[in-house]
């Protein structure tokens, strides 16, 4: 009987334990994950989810934000690549991360402002209570996933960053996203999945 | 019996052979420690205001993450435009005053954009005095580096490496005074 307690209490530990354990490990999609859609507020005040947009074969959701100057660097670069993939079927999501009360600067007002300043031709959508980057495991702004649009869901194909030379675009040798995109577009694996970059932590 | 003694003696030789081998290896690996690479030559030196910094990229940056002396290097990576790495630096720049008879170094290394070099950075160290040594990284690759400074790192800043000669570990966090001492503290 005595053994018995024992072993309960062993496996009560072991039990929490493994909880203890689950909950330590970092959050975020890796490579071939099925990635969440979402409803977030676009800066027209309508909401977007990504099963909503027509004719994608896929998407480039890139987490970025107004007050990050590496996020600013890469501005005109985000609006290439929308306009350069979307009527191929891979339209770019735009997701500001960060808590407004925390950052100011990226309040849903001023991503209004901006979208309107830089005509963004794309869904510039703020991640109200910061719900839906810490599920990519997004950590930093400019921060790409590719998700390639299948059977089984929005498959994450490529993770990180736009290029391999932020401060200038001309400069830059490897276009990690648009090889990515490239290659999923002519049915390839994507030959770099994952890439790093300095940015700005999310504040959330 | 005397061809025992012989075995002892011959195991003797063997022994003081193999002793003076161990020391030579030992004095080798000293020379080596002593001689350690020159510090690297800067790519540019920006100068304004009676404030200096060197600009290296990651190869000459590296030498700064390979000290082997009695040092404890604590080595944050950061930038003016970053507003949680401002707010900590006055922690890092702290401890680097408090411990700088104890063989604590702080190394600020500066991953602002080239043009904001001498219009943010120089003028920035100037205002706030910033006595703990200031380095500019300036390598665009960063795919390439960012995972030689550490596996983990996503890239986000601030971030930070402590290491000496035995320890080396890496923070992608801000800290407070007393997180970073007691981090510190550690490394002793």
């Amino acid at each position: 009987m005595k053994t018995m307690k024992i072993l309960g209490a062993l496996a009560i530990v072991a039990f929490m334990s493994a909880f203890t354990i689950a909950d330590s490990i970092p959050t975020g999609y890796k490579i071939g994950d099925v990635a969440t859609d979402f409803n977030l507020k676009n800066v027209n005040g309508k909401n977007v989810s990504l099963k909503n947009i027509k004719n994608a074969k896929g998407y480039i959701v890139v987490f970025t934000c107004n007050h990050c100057p590496y996020a600013v660097a890469y501005e005109d670069r985000i609006i290439a690549l929308d306009k350069k993939y979307s009527k191929k079927g891979y339209p770019v999501v735009a997701i500001n991360p960060n808590n407004p009360a925390k950052q100011p600067a990226d309040s849903f007002e001023k991503m209004q402002e901006r979208a309107r300043e830089k005509k963004f031709s794309f869904p510039y959508l703020l991640d109200e209570g910061q719900k839906i980057f810490p599920q990519y495991g997004a950590t930093k702004t400019p921060h790409v996933y590719v998700l390639e649009k299948t059977a089984k869901g929005n498959v994450v194909r490529y993770i990180g960053a736009i290029d391999d030379n932020y401060e200038d675009a001309a400069a830059a040798k490897t276009r990690y996203v648009e090889n990515a995109v490239d290659a999923l577009l002519s049915g390839k694996e994507v030959s770099v999945k994952e890439t790093k970059a300095i940015g700005c932590s999310i504040k959330a | 019996m005397k061809r025992i003694s012989t075995h002892i003696s011959l195991l003797v030789v063997l022994f003081v052979f193999l002793a003076a081998c161990g020391d030579k290896e030992t004095k080798q690996e000293e020379a080596k420690i002593v001689k350690a690479e020159p510090k690297p030559k800067p790519m540019r030196v920006y100068t304004a205001d009676g404030v200096s910094v060197n600009a290296y990229d990651f190869s000459g940056f590296e030498y700064f993450l390979k000290q082997k002396n009695d040092t404890t290097y604590v080595v944050n990576f950061w930038a003016t435009w970053c507003v949680p790495c401002v707010e900590e630096l006055p922690h890092f720049e702290k401890l680097n005053e408090k411990y700088k008879e104890d063989k604590v170094k702080v190394i600020l290394v500066s991953l602002d954009m080239y043009k904001m070099v001498e219009s943010k950075l120089l003028p920035f160290i100037k205002e706030k005095q910033l006595k703990s040594e200031v380095i500019y990284l300036r390598d665009p690759d960063q795919n390439v580096w960012l995972p030689k400074v550490d596996s983990t790192w996503s890239g986000a800043i601030p971030a930070t490496v402590i290491y000496n000669k035995e320890q080396r570990k890496f923070y992608e966090q801000s800290f407070t005074y007393e997180e970073l001492e007691k981090e510190v503290s550690n490394f002793k």
